[in-house]
C-alpha cells in the first residue's frame, strides 16, 4: 500500500479531472484498483462521459476499451436472457421485479452503464415463489444447492431461494421474496414494495418486468452493502453514489427518503449509505439530510467502531491500496455480517453445521 | 526498437533483483508489458533459459499485467513448498507444488491473456506463419498440437503462438504472442532430438498435466511480436502412435463446429463472434491431419502450404 496511490479509483470516480497529471505509476495503481473492484468498466465510461479518453495513454486505454466491450456484451446478453426469463414467468399473472444490476441496466440508469454483475436478482410475491421456480426449472435452470440443509437454509430462513443456474448457458438468478433476509430482524413490507414498483420496458417482454420506485432501489441497494459482506464495497457503494446523484434530481426524492427507509425499518442501511458515498465519493447530498444522518450516526453507540471497520472495505483489495490492518477489519465486517443476518439461537448452529457436518459431506 | 536490451543482457544477479523489486522484471509480450515479481530460484532459473531473447521494456512505460510467483509462508517454506500466483493481487487458482512454480507462471499468462483480449475471438490452438500466411493448428490437449508446433518453429515457421490464437474481430488477423512453448511427457525428448538448437527449460514432474517442460521461442519469432498475420490455414491434428498420415480437406461447416468447440470466448462474444468465427472460416482452406510422426507430417504441411499460398 502506498498513501499516494490507495485512494486513485475513489478519486477518480468522483472527479475524472483527477488522472491530469498521471504517470504510469498512478495508472497501474488506478487500472488495477479497478480490475479487482469489479469497477473497470463504470471507470471507462465516468472518462469517456468527462471527455477524458483522448488524455489516457493508448496503453491504458486499451483496457479501458476492453472494459467497454466486455459490459456491452453483457448487456445484450442480459437482454437475451431476459426474454427467455419472461416467457418462463408470464403464466404467473404477477409482476416480477428487476433487482439490483438488472434491473439499473434494463431501466438505463447511470448505475448500470457498464456494470458488471455475475447473477440476475428477481423479485416476486411470496405466495407465488414456488410457481417462478418451476417456471425457470422448466426452461433449463437448474438448483445449485441440492443439499437438504441448504434447501432449508434459504427456503425457511432467506430472502432468497437457492440460486438456481442455467444447464447451458450458466447463467445463474437469485429469485426473491423480499430484500433482507427475515432472520435479521428487519421486516420491509414487500408486499408494498411490490406495489409501488414501476414498469420497466425490456425488448420481447411487454408488460412483465418493474422495477423499485427510486426510494425503494437506493434502500434495497444500501441493504445490501451494509448488511452484506461487503467484499466489494467500494463497486456497491459506487452504485449508491450514481443512484443518489441521479435520483436528486426527481421531485420529493430527498424528503421521501429517510422517513420511508424508517417505515421499511431499514433506516440504518441508508444512513450509512448517504454517509460514506458523501465521504468517499463526495455525492451531493442535501444539508438537511447529511446533518440528519450525522445526527442519528453518532447517537449509536457503536457508531464510531463501525465507521472504522466498514472504512477499510472501501479501499480495493490491490496491493497499491491493501494493508494487513485493512485486511484484518474486512476479516471483522465479514464475521459481523453473519451477526446480522440471524440471532445467535440460529447463528451458532449454522455455523457449526458448516464447519463440521458441511465439510464431511463434501470430502465424502 | 531493435537497439532495446534484452533479458540475456541481464546478469543472474541483476535478473533476479528485478524479480524481488516491487515494479518486477517488467518484459516485453507481444503489444504487452507484463510485470513479473517472484522470489523463487525456479522461476528467475525458468525466466533466464526460455525468456532470453525477449525484450526489456522501460521502467516509465505502464504495465498491463502484473503477476507475482510466491512461495507460502510459515513451516510450508520448508516442508513440501508451495508456488501461489497473483495477477493484481488476486489469487484465480489454488497453490500448486514448489517445483511447479515455472509452468505455473506459464499457465498463469495463459489465463491472464484468455481474460483480457476482449479485441479477439481467441481459439485454443497453435498458430504460425509461413510467406506472410498463418496456420491455425486446432485441437484439444494430447493431439500433438504442441509437439508439431515445436518442430515447424524449429524449422522455421515463424511461431505466432502454441497455446492461443486470438483472432482481431475488427480486423480478422491474427495478434502474435510469442511464448516459450509447452512441451508434455514424450514430446520433450522427442524435441530435444529434433534441432541442437533447442533449449529446453526446467522440468516439472507429476503435474495436471504429466510431465511438462518448455521451449524457447525462436528469436526471430519475438524480433516480428508485432506484426499480424492473415491466416490462411486451419489444420485439426490428431496424433496416433503408429498412425499412417492422412490429411484430408475439411468443409466449411465442420471447420466452424470444431473451431466453436476449442474455442475460449465464443458463447459470450454473440453475434460478432458468429461473424468473426465465420470471416476466419471463409479465409481458410481446412484440413483434417492424422499422423503417426513428425517426419510424415510436416513435409505434408510444407507442401500445402506452400502450394495454395
Amino acid at each position: 500500500m502506498s498513501r499516494k496511490t490507495d485512494t486513485h479509483l475513489a478519486r477518480a470516480l468522483a472527479n475524472p479531472d483527477f488522472i491530469a497529471d498521471f504517470d504510469s505509476v498512478d495508472w497501474e495503481a488506478l487500472i488495477g484498483q479497478a480490475r479487482t473492484s469489479d469497477l473497470l468498466g463504470q471507470l471507462a465510461e465516468r472518462l469517456l462521459a468527462a471527455g477524458h479518453m483522448e488524455q489516457v495513454p493508448a496503453a491504458v486505454r486499451f483496457h479501458l476499451d476492453a472494459a467497454l466491450r466486455l459490459a456491452a456484451l453483457h448487456k445484450a446478453s442480459l437482454l437475451n436472457e431476459l426474454a427467455v426469463i419472461g416467457a418462463a414467468l408470464q403464466d404467473l399473472g404477477q409482476s416480477v421485479l428487476l433487482l439490483k444490476g438488472a434491473a439499473y441496466a434494463a431501466t438505463g440508469l447511470l448505475a448500470g452503464r457498464s456494470r458488471i454483475f455475475n447473477d440476475i436478482d428477481l423479485m416476486v410475491a411470496k405466495s407465488v415463489i414456488n410457481q417462478a421456480e418451476g417456471g425457470l426449472f422448466r426452461r433449463g435452470w437448474l438448483p445449485t444447492h441440492l443439499n437438504a440443509y441448504d434447501q432449508r437454509y434459504y427456503r425457511e430462513w432467506m430472502h432468497e431461494l437457492p440460486p438456481v443456474e442455467h444447464r447451458t448457458r450458466g447463467t445463474v438468478i437469485d429469485l426473491h421474496h423480499t430484500i433482507v433476509p427475515p432472520t435479521s430482524g428487519h421486516v420491509p413490507d414487500a408486499a408494498r414494495l411490490i406495489a409501488d414498483a414501476r414498469p420497466v420496458h425490456v425488448p420481447y417482454c411487454p408488460d412483465l418486468f418493474r422495477v423499485l420506485t427510486p426510494v425503494d432501489m437506493v434502500m434495497h441497494s444500501a441493504c445490501h452493502l451494509f448488511f452484506g459482506e461487503l467484499q466489494k464495497g467500494l463497486r456497491d457503494l459506487y452504485d449508491q453514489h450514481c443512484l443518489l446523484s441521479e435520483f436528486a434530481a426527481a421531485d420529493g426524492f430527498w424528503e421521501a427518503l429517510l422517513p420511508r427507509a424508517r417505515q421499511h425499518q431499514l433506516e440504518y442501511p441508508v444512513l450509512l449509505a448517504i454517509h460514506f458515498s458523501q465521504r468517499v465519493f463526495g455525492t451531493d447530498i442535501p444539508d438537511a439530510v447529511r446533518d440528519e444522518s450525522t445526527r442519528r450516526l453518532s447517537s449509536r453507540w457503536t457508531g464510531r467502531l463501525t465507521d472504522h471497520l466498514i472504512d477499510a472495505s472501501m479501499y480495493p483489495l490491490h496491493p497499491s491500496s491493501d494493508s494487513s490492518w485493512r485486511r484484518a477489519r474486512r476479516q471483522i465486517l465479514y464475521a459481523r455480517s453473519h451477526w446480522l443476518r440471524m440471532p445467535l439461537h440460529q447463528l451458532l448452529p449454522h455455523l457449526a453445521y458448516k464447519a463440521f457436518v458441511h465439510s464431511d459431506e463434501q470430502a465424502g | 526498437m531493435a537497439s532495446s536490451s534484452r533479458i540475456s543482457d541481464l546478469t543472474d544477479t541483476e535478473l533476479a533483483a528485478r524479480l524481488r523489486s516491487p515494479a518486477g522484471l517488467r518484459i516485453r509480450l507481444g503489444s504487452f508489458v507484463a510485470g513479473i515479481r517472484s522470489d523463487i530460484r525456479p522461476v528467475a532459473r525458468g525466466i533466464s533459459a526460455l525468456y532470453a531473447d525477449f525484450p526489456l521494456a522501460g521502467h516509465d512505460e505502464f504495465c498491463d499485467f502484473p503477476v507475482e510467483l510466491s512461495g507460502s509462508g510459515g513451516i510450508r517454506r520448508v516442508i513440501r513448498p508451495q508456488a501461489i500466483f497473483r495477477f493484481e493481487g488476486m489469487q484465480p487458482f489454488k497453490p500448486l507444488p514448489g517445483e511447479q512454480a515455472f509452468a505455473m507462471l506459464e499457465w498463469g499468462l495463459n489465463w491472464v491473456f484468455t481474460n483480457h483480449a476482449q479485441h479477439s475471438l481467441i481459439i485454443h490452438a497453435a498458430v504460425l506463419e509461413r510467406d506472410g500466411a498463418g496456420l491455425i493448428m486446432a485441437a484439444p490437449p494430447g493431439s500433438g498440437k504442441s509437439t508439431l508446433c515445436a518442430g515447424l518453429a524449429l524449422r522455421g515457421w515463424r511461431l505466432l503462438s502454441d497455446e492461443l490464437a486470438m483472432v482481431g474481430l475488427d480486423d480478422g488477423l491474427l495478434t502474435p504472442l510469442p511464448r516459450p512453448i509447452s512441451l508434455k511427457n514424450q514430446s520433450i525428448d522427442l524435441v530435444r532430438k529434433l534441432s541442437p538448437d533447442a533449449v529446453i527449460g526446467p522440468i516439472a514432474y507429476d503435474t495436471a498435466k504429466g510431465t511438462v517442460a518448455h521451449m524457447r521461442p525462436p528469436r526471430a519469432s519475438l524480433n516480428e511480436a508485432l506484426l499480424k498475420v492473415q491466416p490462411r490455414w486451419i489444420l485439426f491434428p490428431k496424433f496416433g502412435i503408429d498412425s499412417p498420415c492422412e490429411i484430408e480437406a475439411t468443409g466449411k461447416a465442420q471447420t466452424f463446429m470444431q473451431l466453436v468447440n476449442n474455442s475460449f470466448n465464443y458463447p459470450r462474444l454473440g453475434t460478432t463472434g458468429f461473424e468473426a468465427m465465420g470471416r476466419l472460416v471463409d479465409a481458410c482452406d481446412g484440413y483434417t491431419a492424422r499422423y503417426g510422426s513428425l517426419d510424415q507430417i510436416v513435409p505434408e504441411l510444407e507442401s500445402i502450404c506452400s502450394r495454395s499460398s
